[in-house]
């Protein structure tokens, strides 16, 4: 008798074949994933991999070349434009295709349908913030122009080309993680990718709801001096004393502006919890020859973002028959973002500037189907967003849209706070643009009238294009289109029933902040306010300071300068905050309180070199010290809202304890005692000792164990095995090096505009998004040891050089 | 001979089914079973000869990818399963599963030609 024997095993086999074949909670099916055919083993790819293959496509017009060189970047060659967009798609797909899927379904609020409940909210404020809104808009702008239009077809069809012969064992290794697909691309998910960066860079540089809970704790004249518009140190991006033409638009503040704006106190129970981290920033200069030894210009810069694997970069060159352009692309999107080609090199930093007002709406009822405007009632448009989610039900919201815009926080969505207030926001990123031909005539542009001519329709997020010419022209231009606001308009909530507080038209693009060919040989940005109190705008932002001061007095005081000189200025770790702010803390510290532990301490401040460099102990002590010092002085009063008022910058707290050795602010209103200055900055340096040695226990006085600079994956915590931690880096948010814990230079590059152009460049990461090459992380300890990769713009007749160690042929079937 | 007929035909089953798209990944379990079924021989021998096979078909795969990666991957799903970081837990737990199953399948196409020949 066998049967049994049989039954026992044949149901052991299906049993395993069941469980393996289930997801066990968050791990994947393990049968799928372990199986060497289909699962992870196939995204290991062979050590030295650099493809070398045949392709054909029924939708290309002529021959492509790719030559991947040996850090894997391809140098496209294509005979006709649109197939080079089309090669362009189908590379980003092929090396991070789910960096590109996953960042546009979050930015469409559809983050849900990959990661289950918990990004159910994330999504509901996506969607209430109008990503989906400003991304159709910009669809339709890019797709009324045939050009665009047929450049960003191409680019669809090649990423989808990649995306529709994808097997199963080439699916990568997320997708397996997380039992997932792909979802084929759309120029929507272009126009989403674009609004992506638009939120990350012209979303979190306002806080008019924190503004408004500020106005109910300060008073008119305290508002002026805690938040200052123009910092005491401020170096411009526009070199002082530059004169300012008569502004063409001259806004007018509503006549009940005084009682029911600035006089109007208020609690606004809302705050948004995704808001981009306020570091997100960068710098960029450019230096004549007449300031340089080869007397060709240096162009320099180093977007400051969020440190992720894959970078957010990706770098290529770009050839056709007439043009040939080299630097770094964003996956998601066709062009070079930033870079250079034959006659020109460019480079971006974030202009800052505050772009997005809220309005308070009034709604008849609560099926928010009318609002009162302007003395009478107003339909709405409501929008019905579906958000799917992953093993649950799909959830159904709906979002009233007025005049202004979207209505962000209503009675359903408030974030939990018991004060509903409806609240639509107004920002720049939802009328329509197509940003990404600036960046397609800036790929081609010779010289600065070409420049002039790309960047001029660049709307959002507003950006520093900082420009050199090999004819020796230097340039800048605060460009996007911003607000024309009267005085203090848009720095609380606005009444949102009356017309006049409307914003009242634009700044002429002719009179932003621009400079061509200073005396002075130089020109920086680094995310300041871009000209002195002389300019007749009112131009509110969340501008930092600091690093703009220090670029702008190095470079003022070289010369004959190298780009070795621009690399070095790259790692400068000093830090121009403490040097101002050591004097006034240390002349308050009251030493006879202290104990001998904590006056080592002050010892280490006090003979600190003043650099953030990685082993510094004394960049710990100061840091520690000041975030001290700033929640002694401030906490206390801006706890008394919740959500709390806006914390004055780090450069507005400086210059007031600088100025003022006698700051009101000072006392803890919390206390019955009155305290001082010194006893606050006392009581502030002992608590500040006590994270010290907390530090010190854990043996992370060092600022580079301090900060722990690290790269995560895109996922995050869930993915700790794919990030690279504990890098050996220095630097902070207000220095020149701006790295934080994970986020800081993206991209470091210096171009010298010789008569052939010489470039250098570096990003921490890799080419490729697969955690199973080589070329995944491999550019982190170049990036890391402060070094940079030489840039070859590729000619054609090199395509025996030995650098070409791979090629893909693209041809039409 | 039975033994090494029946061990090479898990093998090469197990090899080439896995890299057609239209066979789930658990298609050589059904190929190990048909092969018990068919090649006859003992208990013992069936079970070593399927799990031998893909022992060797899953491991050996994954080895040669292994190897050619350096390790680059592997290290990495080590700790994401976790296997504390072991490359070669990895490469153990691949093949025993294929492994086992083959061999159980086996079995299990062993006994069901015993039950229909009784």
């Amino acid at each position: 008798m066998r049967l049994v024997p049989f039954l026992i095993c044949t149901s052991l086999t299906v049993g395993l074949v069941v469980a393996l074949d289930k997801p066990l909670g968050k791990a994947p099916a393990l049968g799928k994933f372990l199986s060497p055919q289909t699962g992870f083993w196939q995204n290991a790819e062979p050590f030295d991999g650099i493809p070398n293959e045949d392709l054909s496509f029924a939708s290309l017009k002529g021959n492509t070349e790719v030559f991947f060189d040996e850090r894997l970047v391809p140098h496209v060659f294509a005979e006709h434009e649109e197939d080079l967009y089309f090669v362009q798609g189908y590379l980003h797909a092929r090396y991070r295709l789910f960096q590109i899927d996953l960042q546009t379904r979050a930015a469409a609020g559809r983050a849900s349908e990959l990661a289950g409940p918990k990004a159910i909210n994330f999504d509901k404020e996506q969607r209430r913030l109008g990503m989906v809104f400003a991304a159709e808009n910009a669809l339709r702008e890019i797709e009324k122009d045939p050009l665009s239009r047929s450049i960003f077809d191409a680019y669809t069809a090649g990423v989808n080309a990649y995306i529709d012969q994808l097997t199963q064992a080439k699916l990568p290794i997320e997708y397996k993680l997380m039992n997932a697909t792909p979802e084929r691309w759309t120029n929507l998910r272009t126009a989403l990718l674009l609004k992506m960066m638009a939120k990350m860079l012209s979303s979190g540089t306002e806080n008019d709801l924190s503004n408004t809970n500020a106005k109910l704790i300060f008073l008119p004249d305290q508002l002026k001096r805690l938040y200052p518009q123009v910092p005491d140190s401020l170096l411009p991006i526009v070199p002082m004393g530059s004169a300012f033409s008569k502004p063409a638009v001259v806004p007018v503040a509503p006549a009940s502006a005084d009682s029911l704006y600035f006089s109007h106190r208020d609690t606004i129970a809302a705050h948004s919890h995704y808001q981009p981290d306020p570091d997100n920033g960068s710098n960029n200069w450019v230096v004549a020859g007449s300031k340089t030894k080869s007397g060709a210009p240096i162009l320099a810069n180093d977007p400051h973002l969020e440190l992720s694997l894959p970078s957010i970069w990706y770098e290529m060159q770009l050839t056709t028959p007439t043009s040939s352009v080299y630097g770094v692309s964003l996956p998601g999107s066709p062009m070079v973002i930033i870079g250079f080609n034959d006659s020109i090199a460019w480079g971006v930093t974030n202009s800052q500037r505050d772009v997005k007002d809220y309005y308070e709406i009034r709604f008849k009822d609560d099926t928010r189907k009318e609002y009162w405007y302007n003395g009478k009632w107003e339909p709405t448009r409501l929008r019905i967003e579906e958000i799917r989610v992953k093993d649950s039900t799909t959830v159904y919201d709906t979002v009233a849209y007025t005049v202004f815009g979207p209505v962000m926080f209503d009675a359903s969505f408030s974030n939990g706070y018991s004060k509903k207030m409806n609240l639509a926001v107004r920002w720049a990123a939802h009328d329509p643009s197509n940003e990404g031909m600036t960046f397609y005539k800036l790929n081609h542009a010779r010289n600065y009238a070409d420049y002039e001519e790309a960047i001029r329709t660049f709307q959002c997020p507003g950006q520093n294009f900082v420009f050199a010419a090999k004819s020796g022209d230097i340039a800048i231009w605060q460009q996007g289109r911003f607000p024309a606001r009267w005085p203090g308009q848009g720095l609380y909530v606005m009444p949102g029933w009356d017309s006049s507080y409307a914003w009242q038209g634009f700044i002429p693009q002719q009179e932003n902040p621009h400079s061509l060919n200073p005396e002075r040989g130089f020109l920086q940005s680094a995310n300041q306010r871009a000209a002195d109190s002389t300019y007749p705008y009112f131009i509110p932002g969340a501008y930092i300071t600091a690093r703009g001061v220090r670029i702008d007095k190095q470079l003022a005081a070289m010369s004959q300068i190298t780009p070795e000189d621009m690399m070095k200025l790259h790692q400068d770790y000093f830090n121009t905050s403490a040097e101002d702010l050591r004097p006034v803390l240390l002349k308050h510290v009251r030493t006879d309180q202290l104990t001998a532990l904590e006056k080592g301490y002050l010892q280490t401040f006090a003979t600190w070199d003043l650099l953030a460099s990685p082993s510094s102990i004394g960049q710990t002590v100061f840091q520690c010290f000041w975030d001290s010092v700033q929640s002694a002085i401030w906490k206390d009063e801006l706890t008394k809202m919740d959500p709390m008022a806006t914390w004055p910058t780090e450069q507005a707290t400086l210059e007031l304890l600088v100025k003022d050795s006698a700051l009101q602010f000072a006392d803890d209103v919390r206390t019955p005692a009155v305290e001082t200055l010194p006893d606050i900055i006392t009581i502030a340096f002992k608590r500040a000792c006590a994270v010290l040695d907390k530090k010190s226990a854990e043996q992370k006085l060092e600022w580079s164990l301090s900060m722990n600079p690290s790269v995560y994956h895109l996922l995050k915590d869930a993915l700790p095995a794919f990030a690279r931690k504990g890098l050996k880096v220095g630097g902070y948010g207000n220095i020149v090096n701006a790295i934080k814990h994970s986020h800081g230079p993206s991209w470091r590059m210096v171009v010298h505009l010789t008569n052939k152009t010489e470039a250098w460049g570096v990003y921490p990461g890799g080419q490729s998004g697969n955690p199973g090459s080589r070329f995944y992380d491999d550019y982190i300890s170049v990036w890391e040891k402060g070094a940079y990769h030489p840039l070859w713009m590729m000619r054609a007749e090199e395509r025996g050089d030995a650098r070409v160690k791979g090629v893909i042929q693209f041809k039409k079937s | 001979m039975k033994f090494s007929i029946a061990l090479l035909l898990t093998f090469l089953t197990g090899l080439g089914l896995g890299t057609t798209a239209f066979v789930p990944w658990w298609g050589f379990v059904v190929a190990a079973a048909l092969v018990g079924a068919t090649v006859h021989q003992t208990a013992t021998k069936t079970f070593a000869a399927g799990f031998l096979g893909m022992l060797m078909a899953w491991g050996g795969l994954a080895w040669w990818i292994d190897w050619q990666n350096q390790s680059l991957l592997s290290q990495k799903i080590a700790l994401v399963l976790p296997l504390g970081g072991s490359a070669a837990a990895l490469l153990f737990i691949t093949g025993t599963v294929g492994g086992l199953l083959a061999g159980l399948a086996a079995l299990s196409g062993h006994y069901a030609r015993a039950s229909v020949q009784k």
